[in-house]
Protein backbone atom coordinates (compact mmCIF):
# COMPACT_ATOMS: atom_id res chain seq x y z
CA UNK A 1 0.00 0.00 0.00
CA UNK A 2 1.68 3.37 -1.17
CA UNK A 3 0.21 6.35 0.68
CA UNK A 4 1.31 9.78 -0.92
CA UNK A 5 1.79 12.71 1.17
CA UNK A 6 -1.23 14.76 -0.03
CA UNK A 7 -3.56 12.22 1.67
CA UNK A 8 -3.71 13.46 5.18
CA UNK A 9 -4.54 16.51 3.86
CA UNK A 10 -7.81 15.65 1.90
CA UNK A 11 -9.31 13.09 4.43
CA UNK A 12 -13.07 12.56 3.57
CA UNK A 13 -15.07 11.08 6.57
CA UNK A 14 -18.03 8.86 6.58
CA UNK A 15 -20.16 7.82 8.95
CA UNK A 16 -21.91 5.31 10.47
CA UNK A 17 -24.22 4.50 13.04
CA UNK A 18 -23.69 0.62 14.66
CA UNK A 19 -26.51 1.30 16.84
CA UNK A 20 -25.44 4.50 18.62
CA UNK A 21 -28.22 6.53 20.94
CA UNK A 22 -27.64 9.26 18.51
CA UNK A 23 -25.01 11.23 20.80
CA UNK A 24 -21.97 11.24 19.30
CA UNK A 25 -23.85 11.67 15.32
CA UNK A 26 -24.51 15.05 17.13
CA UNK A 27 -20.97 15.85 18.10
CA UNK A 28 -19.97 14.65 14.77
CA UNK A 29 -22.39 16.97 13.11
CA UNK A 30 -21.26 19.48 15.90
CA UNK A 31 -17.70 19.14 14.82
CA UNK A 32 -18.04 19.09 11.40
CA UNK A 33 -19.80 23.07 11.53
CA UNK A 34 -18.51 25.81 10.71
CA UNK A 35 -17.52 27.08 14.34
CA UNK A 36 -14.61 24.20 13.82
CA UNK A 37 -14.52 24.39 9.88
CA UNK A 38 -12.55 20.90 9.42
CA UNK A 39 -13.06 22.09 5.62
CA UNK A 40 -9.50 24.23 6.49
CA UNK A 41 -7.57 20.72 6.71
CA UNK A 42 -9.18 19.19 3.62
CA UNK A 43 -12.03 17.03 5.97
CA UNK A 44 -15.21 16.64 4.18
CA UNK A 45 -18.23 14.46 5.16
CA UNK A 46 -19.17 12.10 2.16
CA UNK A 47 -22.48 10.01 1.59
CA UNK A 48 -20.53 6.79 0.37
CA UNK A 49 -18.32 4.78 1.77
CA UNK A 50 -16.56 3.82 -1.69
CA UNK A 51 -15.49 8.08 -1.41
CA UNK A 52 -14.14 7.63 2.09
CA UNK A 53 -11.19 7.33 3.44
CA UNK A 54 -11.98 7.56 7.44
CA UNK A 55 -14.59 5.30 8.60
CA UNK A 56 -16.13 6.94 11.86
CA UNK A 57 -18.34 4.33 13.48
CA UNK A 58 -20.50 5.19 16.62
CA UNK A 59 -22.03 3.04 18.58
CA UNK A 60 -22.07 -0.87 20.51
CA UNK A 61 -21.70 -3.17 17.74
CA UNK A 62 -25.55 -4.71 17.46
CA UNK A 63 -26.33 -7.84 16.15
CA UNK A 64 -28.14 -6.72 13.26
CA UNK A 65 -25.19 -4.27 12.44
CA UNK A 66 -22.42 -6.56 12.47
CA UNK A 67 -22.42 -7.65 8.88
CA UNK A 68 -23.40 -4.05 8.04
CA UNK A 69 -20.32 -2.48 9.30
CA UNK A 70 -18.28 -5.47 8.32
CA UNK A 71 -20.01 -4.67 4.84
CA UNK A 72 -19.26 -0.49 4.75
CA UNK A 73 -15.24 -1.35 5.74
CA UNK A 74 -15.17 -3.62 2.99
CA UNK A 75 -16.43 -0.92 0.63
CA UNK A 76 -13.99 1.68 1.68
CA UNK A 77 -11.13 1.63 -0.63
CA UNK A 78 -7.75 1.48 0.99
CA UNK A 79 -5.94 2.62 2.20
CA UNK A 80 -8.70 3.62 5.28
CA UNK A 81 -8.62 4.63 8.37
CA UNK A 82 -11.34 3.56 11.02
CA UNK A 83 -12.52 5.52 13.93
CA UNK A 84 -14.35 4.49 17.28
CA UNK A 85 -16.30 7.51 18.37
CA UNK A 86 -17.68 7.18 21.97
CA UNK A 87 -17.44 4.80 24.64
CA UNK A 88 -20.11 2.29 23.02
CA UNK A 89 -17.77 1.15 20.79
CA UNK A 90 -14.72 0.49 23.34
CA UNK A 91 -16.46 -1.54 26.15
CA UNK A 92 -20.57 -1.21 25.57
CA UNK A 93 -20.76 1.80 27.43
CA UNK A 94 -24.08 2.20 29.19
CA UNK A 95 -25.19 -0.92 26.90
CA UNK A 96 -22.45 -3.33 28.80
CA UNK A 97 -23.71 -7.09 28.49
CA UNK A 98 -26.58 -6.27 26.87
CA UNK A 99 -28.10 -9.52 25.14
CA UNK A 100 -28.05 -8.44 21.57
CA UNK A 101 -24.60 -6.92 21.35
CA UNK A 102 -22.06 -7.92 19.36
CA UNK A 103 -19.00 -5.46 19.98
CA UNK A 104 -16.68 -3.98 21.29
CA UNK A 105 -16.04 -2.52 17.89
CA UNK A 106 -12.76 -4.14 17.23
CA UNK A 107 -13.87 -7.70 17.09
CA UNK A 108 -15.69 -6.87 13.91
CA UNK A 109 -13.57 -4.26 11.88
CA UNK A 110 -9.77 -3.11 12.86
CA UNK A 111 -9.85 0.21 14.32
CA UNK A 112 -7.19 2.76 14.39
CA UNK A 113 -8.23 5.28 16.80
CA UNK A 114 -10.49 5.01 19.54
CA UNK A 115 -12.11 8.66 21.07
CA UNK A 116 -13.35 8.16 24.47
CA UNK A 117 -16.29 10.00 25.88
CA UNK A 118 -20.17 9.72 26.23
CA UNK A 119 -20.69 11.79 24.11
CA UNK A 120 -17.18 12.98 23.54
CA UNK A 121 -17.09 16.70 22.80
CA UNK A 122 -16.57 17.55 19.15
CA UNK A 123 -13.16 18.96 20.35
CA UNK A 124 -12.08 15.46 20.69
CA UNK A 125 -13.37 14.61 17.95
CA UNK A 126 -10.99 16.63 15.58
CA UNK A 127 -8.24 15.84 18.09
CA UNK A 128 -8.92 11.94 17.37
CA UNK A 129 -8.54 13.09 13.34
CA UNK A 130 -5.67 14.53 13.83
CA UNK A 131 -3.92 11.56 15.62
CA UNK A 132 -5.30 9.63 12.67
CA UNK A 133 -3.35 11.96 10.88
CA UNK A 134 -0.57 11.01 12.55
CA UNK A 135 -1.08 7.81 12.15
CA UNK A 136 -0.92 8.01 8.61
CA UNK A 137 2.34 9.78 8.16
CA UNK A 138 3.95 7.21 10.54
CA UNK A 139 2.40 4.57 8.27
CA UNK A 140 3.82 6.48 5.47
CA UNK A 141 7.27 7.01 6.86
CA UNK A 142 7.34 3.17 7.63
CA UNK A 143 6.39 2.14 3.91
CA UNK A 144 9.16 4.39 2.43
CA UNK B 1 3.12 17.18 -40.88
CA UNK B 2 3.66 20.35 -38.91
CA UNK B 3 0.20 20.97 -38.45
CA UNK B 4 -0.65 17.43 -37.23
CA UNK B 5 2.37 17.90 -34.71
CA UNK B 6 0.80 21.49 -33.72
CA UNK B 7 -2.54 20.58 -32.97
CA UNK B 8 -1.12 17.19 -30.74
CA UNK B 9 0.51 19.71 -29.06
CA UNK B 10 -2.66 22.10 -28.67
CA UNK B 11 -5.13 19.13 -27.69
CA UNK B 12 -1.97 18.64 -24.69
CA UNK B 13 -1.88 22.30 -23.77
CA UNK B 14 -5.39 22.99 -23.82
CA UNK B 15 -6.29 19.56 -22.13
CA UNK B 16 -3.29 20.48 -19.51
CA UNK B 17 -4.98 24.11 -18.90
CA UNK B 18 -9.29 22.91 -18.75
CA UNK B 19 -7.59 20.47 -15.86
CA UNK B 20 -5.62 23.34 -13.93
CA UNK B 21 -8.33 26.35 -14.58
CA UNK B 22 -10.74 23.95 -13.47
CA UNK B 23 -9.27 22.91 -9.92
CA UNK B 24 -8.41 26.24 -9.90
CA UNK B 25 -11.63 27.49 -10.32
CA UNK B 26 -12.99 24.72 -7.98
CA UNK B 27 -11.12 25.98 -5.23
CA UNK B 28 -11.82 29.28 -5.65
CA UNK B 29 -15.59 28.39 -5.62
CA UNK B 30 -14.81 26.50 -2.39
CA UNK B 31 -12.98 29.14 -0.23
CA UNK B 32 -15.74 31.80 -1.72
CA UNK B 33 -18.79 29.08 -0.33
CA UNK B 34 -16.54 29.07 2.98
CA UNK B 35 -16.35 32.78 3.41
CA UNK B 36 -19.74 33.49 2.58
CA UNK B 37 -20.12 31.17 5.76
CA UNK B 38 -17.96 32.73 8.01
CA UNK B 39 -15.29 29.95 7.98
CA UNK B 40 -12.22 30.06 6.65
CA UNK B 41 -12.18 27.06 4.18
CA UNK B 42 -9.69 25.19 2.63
CA UNK B 43 -6.50 26.11 0.84
CA UNK B 44 -6.72 27.15 -2.93
CA UNK B 45 -4.74 23.88 -3.87
CA UNK B 46 -7.18 21.46 -1.84
CA UNK B 47 -8.80 20.51 -4.91
CA UNK B 48 -5.71 19.32 -6.53
CA UNK B 49 -4.70 17.56 -3.29
CA UNK B 50 -8.11 15.64 -3.37
CA UNK B 51 -7.48 14.56 -6.92
CA UNK B 52 -3.93 13.43 -6.10
CA UNK B 53 -5.01 11.53 -3.33
CA UNK B 54 -8.32 10.22 -5.25
CA UNK B 55 -5.55 8.56 -8.12
CA UNK B 56 -3.60 7.02 -4.96
CA UNK B 57 -6.12 5.13 -4.11
CA UNK B 58 -7.88 1.67 -5.11
CA UNK B 59 -10.67 1.52 -7.86
CA UNK B 60 -13.33 -0.69 -6.64
CA UNK B 61 -15.82 -1.93 -9.04
CA UNK B 62 -18.83 -3.53 -7.57
CA UNK B 63 -19.41 -7.32 -7.64
CA UNK B 64 -22.77 -6.60 -9.61
CA UNK B 65 -21.36 -3.80 -11.83
CA UNK B 66 -20.82 -4.43 -15.39
CA UNK B 67 -16.56 -3.46 -15.14
CA UNK B 68 -16.31 -2.52 -19.30
CA UNK B 69 -19.28 0.70 -19.01
CA UNK B 70 -18.34 1.40 -15.06
CA UNK B 71 -14.72 1.70 -16.15
CA UNK B 72 -15.09 3.57 -19.57
CA UNK B 73 -17.66 6.00 -18.31
CA UNK B 74 -15.63 8.15 -16.32
CA UNK B 75 -12.64 8.22 -19.29
CA UNK B 76 -15.48 9.16 -21.81
CA UNK B 77 -16.78 11.92 -19.48
CA UNK B 78 -13.15 13.45 -18.69
CA UNK B 79 -12.10 13.63 -22.64
CA UNK B 80 -15.97 15.05 -23.90
CA UNK B 81 -15.80 17.45 -21.21
CA UNK B 82 -11.86 19.02 -22.34
CA UNK B 83 -13.17 18.30 -25.94
CA UNK B 84 -15.43 21.60 -25.29
CA UNK B 85 -12.61 23.39 -24.36
CA UNK B 86 -10.65 22.90 -27.54
CA UNK B 87 -13.81 25.05 -29.58
CA UNK B 88 -14.50 27.57 -26.72
CA UNK B 89 -11.78 30.91 -27.29
CA UNK B 90 -9.62 31.27 -24.64
CA UNK B 91 -8.77 34.83 -23.90
CA UNK B 92 -7.54 35.89 -27.48
CA UNK B 93 -6.40 32.33 -28.38
CA UNK B 94 -9.27 31.25 -31.20
CA UNK B 95 -9.74 27.81 -31.82
CA UNK B 96 -9.35 28.60 -35.42
CA UNK B 97 -5.92 28.56 -36.30
CA UNK B 98 -3.90 28.72 -33.36
CA UNK B 99 -3.32 26.28 -31.51
CA UNK B 100 -5.21 23.69 -32.88
CA UNK B 101 -5.42 23.84 -36.79
CA UNK B 102 -7.22 20.56 -37.51
CA UNK B 103 -9.79 20.50 -34.81
CA UNK B 104 -11.34 24.39 -34.32
CA UNK B 105 -12.44 24.43 -37.49
CA UNK B 106 -14.93 22.22 -37.48
CA UNK B 107 -16.63 23.17 -34.41
CA UNK B 108 -19.16 25.54 -33.95
CA UNK B 109 -22.01 26.84 -31.18
CA UNK B 110 -24.25 23.36 -31.91
CA UNK B 111 -20.98 21.28 -31.57
CA UNK B 112 -20.66 22.76 -28.03
CA UNK B 113 -23.99 22.27 -27.06
CA UNK B 114 -24.18 18.54 -28.20
CA UNK B 115 -20.67 17.88 -26.30
CA UNK B 116 -22.05 19.47 -23.27
CA UNK B 117 -24.30 16.54 -23.06
CA UNK B 118 -21.94 14.36 -23.21
CA UNK B 119 -20.31 14.04 -19.66
CA UNK B 120 -23.82 13.42 -18.20
CA UNK B 121 -24.52 11.34 -21.01
CA UNK B 122 -21.67 9.11 -19.77
CA UNK B 123 -22.44 9.65 -16.33
CA UNK B 124 -25.78 8.43 -16.57
CA UNK B 125 -24.21 5.11 -18.24
CA UNK B 126 -22.05 4.75 -15.45
CA UNK B 127 -24.82 5.35 -13.12
CA UNK B 128 -26.86 2.76 -14.57
CA UNK B 129 -23.74 0.11 -14.70
CA UNK B 130 -22.93 0.19 -11.30
CA UNK B 131 -25.78 -2.20 -10.26
CA UNK B 132 -26.35 0.27 -7.20
CA UNK B 133 -30.02 1.33 -6.66
CA UNK B 134 -28.89 4.82 -5.48
CA UNK B 135 -26.93 5.08 -9.11
CA UNK B 136 -29.80 4.12 -10.87
CA UNK B 137 -31.96 6.94 -9.22
CA UNK B 138 -29.43 9.47 -9.39
CA UNK B 139 -28.78 8.43 -13.19
CA UNK B 140 -32.36 8.41 -13.61
CA UNK B 141 -32.59 12.06 -12.60
CA UNK B 142 -29.68 13.06 -14.40
CA UNK B 143 -31.86 12.02 -17.35
CA UNK B 144 -34.88 14.50 -16.63
CA UNK B 145 -32.33 16.94 -15.65
CA UNK B 146 -30.92 16.88 -18.91
CA UNK B 147 -34.01 16.94 -20.46
CA UNK B 148 -35.09 20.12 -18.77
CA UNK B 149 -32.58 22.45 -18.69
CA UNK B 150 -31.31 21.24 -22.70
CA UNK B 151 -34.16 23.71 -23.91
CA UNK B 152 -33.72 27.01 -22.32
CA UNK B 153 -30.31 26.67 -23.25
CA UNK B 154 -30.93 25.84 -26.80
CA UNK B 155 -33.40 29.30 -26.65
CA UNK B 156 -30.79 30.96 -25.45
CA UNK B 157 -28.20 30.23 -27.74
CA UNK B 158 -30.30 30.29 -31.01
CA UNK B 159 -31.56 33.70 -30.21
CA UNK B 160 -27.96 35.30 -29.95
CA UNK B 161 -26.82 33.34 -33.47
CA UNK B 162 -30.08 34.54 -35.02
CA UNK B 163 -29.89 38.18 -34.20
CA UNK B 164 -26.41 37.92 -35.56
CA UNK B 165 -27.43 36.48 -38.82
CA UNK B 166 -30.12 38.99 -39.34
CA UNK B 167 -27.67 41.70 -38.40
CA UNK B 168 -25.81 40.28 -41.74
CA UNK B 169 -23.10 38.16 -40.38
CA UNK B 170 -22.12 35.03 -42.07
CA UNK B 171 -21.96 31.67 -39.88
CA UNK B 172 -23.80 33.15 -37.03
CA UNK B 173 -22.98 29.82 -34.93
CA UNK B 174 -19.55 29.98 -35.60
CA UNK B 175 -17.28 30.64 -32.52
CA UNK B 176 -15.40 33.50 -34.19
CA UNK B 177 -18.14 35.77 -35.50
CA UNK B 178 -19.47 35.37 -32.09
CA UNK B 179 -16.21 36.46 -30.10
CA UNK B 180 -16.10 38.84 -33.04
CA UNK B 181 -18.97 41.01 -32.67
CA UNK B 182 -20.01 41.03 -28.78
CA UNK B 183 -24.51 40.71 -28.71
CA UNK B 184 -24.69 43.90 -27.09
CA UNK B 185 -22.75 46.08 -29.91
CA UNK B 186 -25.18 44.65 -32.66
CA UNK B 187 -28.81 44.63 -30.46
CA UNK B 188 -30.52 47.83 -30.38
CA UNK B 189 -32.62 48.74 -26.96
CA UNK B 190 -35.37 46.43 -27.04
CA UNK B 191 -32.95 43.78 -28.38
CA UNK B 192 -30.36 44.49 -25.07
CA UNK B 193 -33.63 43.50 -22.06
CA UNK B 194 -34.22 40.26 -24.23
CA UNK B 195 -30.56 39.41 -23.89
CA UNK B 196 -30.74 40.56 -20.31
CA UNK B 197 -33.03 38.13 -19.99
CA UNK B 198 -31.36 34.94 -21.68
CA UNK B 199 -27.80 35.89 -19.29
CA UNK B 200 -30.33 35.27 -16.57
CA UNK B 201 -31.53 31.70 -18.18
CA UNK B 202 -27.81 30.84 -19.25
CA UNK B 203 -27.18 31.65 -15.76
CA UNK B 204 -29.24 29.10 -14.20
CA UNK B 205 -29.42 26.63 -16.75
CA UNK B 206 -25.29 26.34 -15.54
CA UNK B 207 -25.85 24.61 -11.96
CA UNK B 208 -27.90 22.52 -13.62
CA UNK B 209 -25.45 21.62 -15.94
CA UNK B 210 -22.93 21.01 -13.56
CA UNK B 211 -25.47 19.34 -11.05
CA UNK B 212 -24.72 21.63 -8.58
CA UNK B 213 -26.55 23.03 -5.44
CA UNK B 214 -30.02 23.83 -6.02
CA UNK B 215 -29.77 21.28 -9.14
CA UNK B 216 -27.71 18.23 -7.20
CA UNK B 217 -30.60 16.40 -7.43
CA UNK B 218 -28.39 13.17 -9.13
CA UNK B 219 -25.88 13.36 -6.59
CA UNK B 220 -27.77 14.35 -3.59
CA UNK B 221 -25.53 12.92 -0.68
CA UNK B 222 -28.13 13.38 1.76
CA UNK B 223 -30.58 11.30 0.53
CA UNK B 224 -28.77 9.22 -2.63
CA UNK B 225 -25.16 9.08 -0.39
CA UNK B 226 -23.65 10.69 -3.57
CA UNK B 227 -26.32 9.08 -6.68
CA UNK B 228 -24.82 8.68 -9.94
CA UNK B 229 -21.03 8.33 -8.19
CA UNK B 230 -21.70 6.55 -5.45
CA UNK B 231 -20.12 3.15 -6.23
CA UNK B 232 -17.46 5.15 -7.89
CA UNK B 233 -13.82 5.23 -5.44
CA UNK B 234 -10.07 6.04 -6.66
CA UNK B 235 -8.71 6.69 -9.74
CA UNK B 236 -12.64 6.60 -11.76
CA UNK B 237 -13.72 8.97 -8.98
CA UNK B 238 -10.88 11.35 -9.90
CA UNK B 239 -11.83 11.36 -13.77
CA UNK B 240 -15.63 12.22 -12.74
CA UNK B 241 -14.20 15.10 -10.71
CA UNK B 242 -11.93 16.67 -12.96
CA UNK B 243 -14.40 16.23 -15.87
CA UNK B 244 -16.56 18.32 -13.82
CA UNK B 245 -13.49 21.00 -13.45
CA UNK B 246 -13.26 20.67 -16.98
CA UNK B 247 -16.86 21.59 -17.64
CA UNK B 248 -17.03 24.54 -15.05
CA UNK B 249 -14.63 25.94 -17.27
CA UNK B 250 -16.69 25.12 -20.30
CA UNK B 251 -19.92 26.45 -19.20
CA UNK B 252 -18.65 29.39 -17.43
CA UNK B 253 -16.74 29.93 -20.77
CA UNK B 254 -19.65 29.42 -22.96
CA UNK B 255 -21.37 31.92 -20.79
CA UNK B 256 -18.41 34.43 -21.13
CA UNK B 257 -18.50 33.78 -25.23
CA UNK B 258 -22.38 34.10 -26.11
CA UNK B 259 -22.62 37.44 -23.42
CA UNK B 260 -18.72 38.89 -22.37
CA UNK B 261 -16.84 38.56 -25.13
CA UNK B 262 -13.95 41.53 -24.80
CA UNK B 263 -10.71 41.54 -24.54
CA UNK B 264 -8.47 43.54 -22.85
CA UNK B 265 -5.24 43.38 -24.70
CA UNK B 266 -6.75 46.17 -27.31
CA UNK B 267 -7.55 48.18 -24.40
CA UNK B 268 -3.96 48.01 -22.89
CA UNK B 269 -2.32 47.67 -25.96
CA UNK B 270 -0.46 45.03 -26.04
CA UNK B 271 0.37 42.77 -28.80
CA UNK B 272 1.47 38.99 -29.46
CA UNK B 273 2.22 36.48 -26.92
CA UNK B 274 1.99 39.29 -24.09
CA UNK B 275 -1.81 39.87 -25.37
CA UNK B 276 -2.75 36.39 -25.27
CA UNK B 277 -1.44 36.09 -21.98
CA UNK B 278 -3.14 38.68 -20.78
CA UNK B 279 -6.17 38.11 -22.41
CA UNK B 280 -6.06 34.54 -20.95
CA UNK B 281 -5.85 36.06 -17.66
CA UNK B 282 -8.53 38.25 -18.13
CA UNK B 283 -10.56 35.70 -19.39
CA UNK B 284 -10.11 33.38 -16.22
CA UNK B 285 -10.95 36.39 -14.17
CA UNK B 286 -14.34 36.65 -16.39
CA UNK B 287 -14.71 32.87 -15.67
CA UNK B 288 -14.46 33.27 -12.26
CA UNK B 289 -17.32 36.20 -11.72
CA UNK B 290 -19.55 34.28 -13.88
CA UNK B 291 -18.83 31.33 -11.93
CA UNK B 292 -19.19 33.08 -8.39
CA UNK B 293 -22.63 34.71 -9.65
CA UNK B 294 -24.10 31.45 -11.61
CA UNK B 295 -22.56 28.73 -9.37
CA UNK B 296 -21.42 29.64 -5.87
CA UNK B 297 -23.42 32.27 -4.61
CA UNK B 298 -26.59 30.25 -5.84
CA UNK B 299 -25.47 27.27 -3.80
CA UNK B 300 -24.31 28.62 -0.94
CA UNK B 301 -27.76 30.99 -0.69
CA UNK B 302 -30.11 27.57 -1.55
CA UNK B 303 -31.11 24.34 -0.33
CA UNK B 304 -32.02 21.46 -3.34
CA UNK B 305 -34.81 21.36 -5.29
CA UNK B 306 -36.75 18.35 -5.50
CA UNK B 307 -36.27 16.70 -9.00
CA UNK B 308 -40.15 17.42 -9.96
CA UNK B 309 -39.41 21.34 -8.87
CA UNK B 310 -36.33 20.89 -10.94
CA UNK B 311 -38.85 20.57 -14.04
CA UNK B 312 -41.33 22.45 -13.59
CA UNK B 313 -38.81 25.32 -12.81
CA UNK B 314 -36.59 25.22 -15.87
CA UNK B 315 -39.80 24.20 -18.30
CA UNK B 316 -42.08 26.68 -16.85
CA UNK B 317 -40.10 29.53 -15.49
CA UNK B 318 -36.94 29.48 -17.31
CA UNK B 319 -38.55 28.43 -20.55
CA UNK B 320 -40.74 31.51 -20.69
CA UNK B 321 -38.12 33.48 -19.66
CA UNK B 322 -36.04 32.59 -22.54
CA UNK B 323 -39.17 32.72 -24.84
CA UNK B 324 -39.72 36.12 -23.81
CA UNK B 325 -36.07 37.31 -24.33
CA UNK B 326 -36.29 35.48 -27.78
CA UNK B 327 -39.57 37.60 -28.83
CA UNK B 328 -37.55 40.69 -27.86
CA UNK B 329 -34.53 39.91 -29.52
CA UNK B 330 -36.82 39.00 -33.07
CA UNK B 331 -38.67 42.35 -32.23
CA UNK B 332 -35.51 43.83 -32.25
CA UNK B 333 -34.00 42.18 -35.66
CA UNK B 334 -37.29 42.71 -37.44
CA UNK B 335 -37.18 46.85 -36.27
CA UNK B 336 -33.38 46.90 -37.77
CA UNK B 337 -34.64 45.19 -41.16
CA UNK B 338 -37.03 47.62 -41.55
CA UNK B 339 -39.78 44.36 -41.48
CA UNK B 340 -43.63 44.74 -40.01
CA UNK B 341 -43.09 47.06 -37.10
CA UNK B 342 -40.80 49.80 -38.51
Amino acid sequence: MKLSPSFNRSLWVFHVNSGSCNGCDIEIVAALCPRYDPERFGIKLVGSPRHADVLLVTGPVTHQMRDRVRRVYDQMASPKVVMCIGTCGQSGGVFYDSYNLDGPLDQVIPVDVYVPGCAPRPEAIIYGVVQAIAKLERLERSVK
Amino acid sequence: MSSLLVTIAGVILVTIFGIIAGLFLMGVDRICAARMQMRQGPPLIQPFIDIRKLLSKDSQVPANAIPSLFNAAPIVAFASAVTVLFYLPLGSILPVGTPLPMVGEYGDLILIMYLLTVPALAMVAGGFASGSPYASVGAQREMVTMIAYEFPLAIAIIAIAWRLAVAGLVMPFSVNTLAANPIWTVVGPIGIIGCILLLIVLAWVTPAELSRIPCDTPEAETELCGGLLVEYSGRNLALFSLSMAAKLVAMAGLAVLLFLPWNISPLIGISGIGAAGADLVFFLLKVIVVMFFSVTLVRVVMARFRINTVVSLYWGWLTTIGLIGMFLIILDGSMSLGGCLS
